[in-house]
């Protein structure tokens, strides 16, 4: 073995160790950068006026009192911004469905907004606001979703007759003949109501028209994807006026933070009045108007299975109640196709998605992207197979389970899973809760009459992401694409400082970053600066979404700095006499396989690269730094026309154990303990992993038992404040523990996979179990989110022969 | 609006202003002292985000006025870290290294109130169970971390308070 391969065997030194992220130290200071803390000369504020109906045609708008009141420069109504932007990109073909930010013509939920005041001062804004006099004729609306579907129902958009937006069904395998040749089958529904991540920080922006530079500034509170080029869309203008800074820390987003509307509406005011807009949601603007909700999905299911409990086919359906504005949010029945069939060998599967508009708020990406409610969905029926065949909810997963050697594997929807070990990481989560004298004790405690629900889900999280369910649902739109990128330089002191393009909600990019540079370069990573760049200045970014930043910005970062470490040793060569083949690192000196006297140091190559130019090779560029765009592993190809595809690059598992006990008086729900393994490949920095697991369960706990965004029979949305959305607090969250397992990906440039979104992915699926489990000696099950306490004792007292509580 | 003129302490610094009766605190802090660490969530009394001390007892200061903090003391997480006089470098407090070392956050937008509940809790209490900690925040959500990791930085805070050099921490530029 030469020196250099030693070198490659070497343990990571920077990675997977322990070590404090360095966003942490702007936080504990108080000195993170939000979007409301940035203040401009002549800033002005846009409030909003909201429609109090869910659907009316406007019939007029009078705002000349609003006009009236001194510091207020325009109101502006949906019929100015019609005429000015185009409307926001949908990724649909919908003819006639068109998204703006005010509504023209007419309101399609309570909430949206009809009009904007601009102000000097947020106060004037707001209180002219409450003087713009709209006339309102309500129409019927329509709620239901499965109403909705009907041919008689109330359009939403008047120009687009029917409310369903997107059906497809694909056929994968020989369903039918499975469905013949299987034993037994199941059959069941299940809802997953509306809610959402609902970051603390509301969404805000600030736009400011530089008329000559020709260059609209943004700073946002955004995680999106293509925000600019959007932005530059809608506003009709080139996509390099348009000037979007990453340097803005965002408070929480989980995918929600897609403000594309609000930063059209004040990009139009700043561009037409001259003045640098900033618009901050309040909470009610945010949980009513700001199309931020989440997946609302009625899951129609069919399992095939023979006696041994071998599950060979399923059918799902699933209607999507995407509110008023579809957007960006069908693509979330897309891609759950990337693990349709879970951790599971099942040969086949049918699976139909049905988009429908309703007069509510607007959806948007939610953590997962819609992977959270299918998976509940996939989990509730593997727990009902052995329900019904008598087996243990361990056996029906282990005797389905891909097993270690199956892998590279393909699913029946096209996509291959990279790797992974279920059996291994399942056996790690039963030991862990210690789960045979688990039974035991619950058999004990139960005999006393405790209500005690042992729950079990695994996941599959799918990372990297490549976006193909834009094609797999909209053919026009054949993207393939979707990169991310790292700019590195090093200085000519010799420290190192790379830029990325995009800003980060809490998920510890900059530390990343840091890490592989620091293991990559072999220097320390607290000497590393990591910068936010904006979007003119910056390579491609697809932002962090789909659980991939770890994977395609960590994978562009070791690009960047392996091409660092290369233009170096070329240095060398050059300055040793040497060939390249010869060289290699030893820390941060470069030295000689064949003569231990010839070696040159960081320093002294970045000097030479630098300030001696006469000792570079003939034609390098002068200085040290680097680019690199990663394609997304696995990414460029399109879905096939069945409807195949390889959706992500990259598959971490993980499985969970809550265990409750339901309050029979109360019927509250209550966590005795909560048991984790979990598989992401190699871990780049453990308290950032152990942070998005958790955090993750957080808001799997909020969507199975507290949240959702409930109407009225009017449109009203009655959860509009935090005292009726119920968010998750130290009390409702219990401890976690968790175990690691780690089976590295082969696609990526550590092995590392995502781990964003599988806590959210399987805590819903476990909980619904656990509580199903404890309401076995009564024979029922709730097969809804949010389970409320309402359910629990309505269950209890339905098995105690009452009929319903009123 | 009627104007009002407060005096209030704010870390520590006496604040003469005029502010209109309308404002809370929050504002007032952000808006026209420009103590940006102190953050609005929901501005109900809900999410603790805009938690500050006042006369070290925690309070929402969203639903408080400015006026009515009239004659009061009141601390930011800006005024828990404070500059060595001899080193000139900033200082932070043992709550915050342990919150940073345990990664006790990850948006940073909960994490001012989160460390000044902590703050009064540990006042009151130096060695809390992790139940005891859990009531404590139980008033202060985060949305991110799924409280693990600040229940985790609070006990190692309490520690600290007893033994300072029990964190790693990079080293400050």
């Amino acid at each position: 073995m030469t020196k250099k391969e030693q070198q490659n065997v070497t343990p990571y030194k920077w990675v997977g160790k322990k070590n404090p992220p360095v966003e942490n130290h702007r936080f504990v200071l108080g000195s993170g950068t939000y979007v409301d803390d940035i203040k401009m000369d002549n800033m002005h504020h846009a409030a909003l006026v909201p429609s109090p109906y869910a659907h009316a045609a406007i019939k007029s708008i009078d705002t000349s009192e609003a006009l009236n009141v001194p510091g207020v420069i325009a109101v502006v109504t949906g019929e100015d911004i019609v005429q000015s932007t185009n409307p926001l990109k949908q990724y649909l073909e919908i003819p006639g469905v068109d998204w703006y930010p005010l509504a023209a013509g007419s309101v399609k939920y309570a909430g949206e907004w009809v009009a904007a005041v601009v102000a000097e001062d947020r106060f004037i804004a707001e209180d002219a606001a409450e003087l713009v006099k709209v006339e309102y004729e309500p129409l019927p609306n329509v709620l239901d979703p499965e109403k909705a579907m009907s041919d008689n129902a109330v359009p939403v958009h008047d120009k687009h007759p029917s409310n369903i937006m997107w059906q497809r069904k694909f056929t994968w395998g020989e369903v039918e003949s499975d469905f013949n040749d299987s034993d037994d089958e199941i059959e069941f529904r299940c809802r997953w109501n509306r809610n959402s991540t609902v970051p603390l920080e509301t969404f805000g922006v600030i736009t400011k028209w530089d008329e000559g530079r020709k260059i609209l500034d943004v700073w946002a509170s955004i995680q999106m994807p293509q925000y600019p080029e959007q932005i530059a869309e809608a506003l009709k203008i080139p996509l390099n006026c348009v000037r979007v800074h990453y340097d803005v820390d965002v408070g929480g987003s989980y995918g929600v933070k897609r403000g594309i509307k609000h930063t059209v509406l004040v990009g139009y005011i700043s561009k037409r009045y001259g003045v640098p807009v900033k618009l901050i949601e309040d909470r009610l603007e945010n949980m009513r108007g700001s199309d931020m909700h989440g997946p609302d999905r009625i899951f129609d299911v069919k399992a095939a299975f023979d006696k041994n409990g071998k599950i060979n086919s399923l059918k799902m359906r699933t209607i999507d109640d995407e509110g008023a504005y579809p957007g960006r949010s069908p693509l979330q029945m897309g891609k759950p196709i990337g693990a349709i069939v879970g951790a599971y060998k099942i040969k086949s599967v049918e699976y139909e998605g049905v988009a429908v508009t309703t007069n509510k708020t607007g959806q948007v990406a939610v953590r997962g992207f819609g992977q959270s409610p299918t998976n509940f969905a996939i989990e509730m029926a593997v727990d009902k197979v052995a329900k019904k065949l008598g087996l243990s909810p361990i056996e029906i997963r282990k005797q389905n389970f891909i097993q270690p050697q199956d892998f590279p594997y393909q699913i029946p929807s096209g996509t291959t899973y990279d790797s992974g070990d279920y059996p291994a990481v399942l056996n790690k989560a039963l030991k862990l809760a210690n789960y045979e004298k688990l039974l035991k004790w619950q058999e004990e405690e139960r005999k006393k009459g405790r209500m005690i629900g042992i729950g079990v889900a695994t996941c599959i999280e799918p990372g990297g992401g490549n976006a193909l369910f834009e094609p797999l649902l909209n053919p026009k739109n054949d993207k393939t694409t979707f990169p991310e990128s790292c700019q590195v330089k090093v200085d000519q002191k010799g420290k190192v400082t790379a830029s990325i393009a995009f800003s980060s909600a809490g998920q510890g990019h900059q530390t990343l970053v840091a890490t592989i540079l620091a293991e990559e370069l072999n220097i320390d990573r607290d000497d590393i600066r990591v910068v936010y760049s904006d979007s003119l200045s910056s390579l491609p970014s697809q932002s962090p979404v789909a659980s991939r930043m770890a994977i395609v910005l960590g994978g562009a970062t070791s690009g960047a700095a392996r091409r660092i470490k290369d233009k170096m040793i070329k240095i060398a060569a050059h300055n040793l006499n040497e060939p390249p083949e010869q060289l290699y690192w030893d820390g941060s000196t470069v030295k000689c396989n064949n003569n231990s006297h010839k070696e040159l140091t960081w320093d002294e190559i970045v000097k030479i690269a630098h300030i001696t130019y006469h000792k570079m090779p003939e034609g390098m560029d002068p200085g040290i730094q680097s680019q690199f765009v990663l394609e997304v592993p696995t990414g460029g190809t399109l879905p096939t026309p069945d409807g195949k595809v390889q959706m992500y690059p990259c598959y971490s598992f993980s499985a969970h154990i809550p265990v409750v006990e339901l309050n029979p008086d109360t019927g509250k729900v209550e966590f005795l303990n909560y048991y984790i393994a979990d598989d992401c490949g190699t871990v780049i920095n453990p308290d950032i992993v152990k942070g998005m697991v958790v955090g993750g369960v957080a808001h799997g706990i909020g969507a199975a038992l507290y949240e959702q965004f409930s109407y009225d029979n009017n449109g009203q949305m009655i959860a509009q404040t935090f005292m009726d959305y119920l968010l998750p607090s130290t009390m409702e969250v219990p401890h976690i523990d968790i175990v690691k397992h780690c089976t590295p990906s082969p696609l990526t440039s550590m092995g590392q996979k995502g781990v964003g979104e599988g806590g959210y992915m399987s805590a819903p699926a476990a909980i619904v179990n656990a509580v199903n489990d404890a309401l076995v000696p009564f024979d029922s099950e709730i097969s809804h989110v949010p389970i409320t306490p309402y359910d629990v004792i309505q269950k209890i007292f339905i098995n105690k022969g009452g009929t319903h509580i009123v | 609006m009627s104007n009002h003129k407060v005096q209030i302490e704010v870390n520590g610094k006496n604040i003469e202003a005029e502010v209109s009766g309308r404002t809370h605190l929050a504002d007032f802090l952000r808006n026209n002292l420009n103590l940006t660490g102190t953050h609005i969530g929901c501005e109900h009394g809900v999410c603790g985000c805009c938690t500050v001390l006042m006369d070290e007892e925690p309070i929402r200061s969203c639903i408080i006025l400015a006026v009515q903090a009239d004659g009061h003391k009141i601390k930011t997480v800006e005024g828990m870290s404070e500059i060595n006089q001899e080193t000139g470098k900033r200082e932070l407090s043992n709550i915050q290294k342990a919150f940073w070392e345990g990664h006790g956050l990850q948006c940073g937008f909960c994490t001012p109130g989160m460390l000044l509940t902590t703050e009064a809790l540990l006042a009151e209490n130096p060695d809390p169970t992790d139940q005891e900690i859990r009531e404590a925040l139980s008033g202060n959500i985060c949305r991110c971390t799924g409280y693990l990791q600040i229940v985790e930085a609070v006990k190692l805070a309490a520690k600290m308070n007893k033994n300072s050099t029990l964190v790693y921490l990079p080293e400050e530029v």
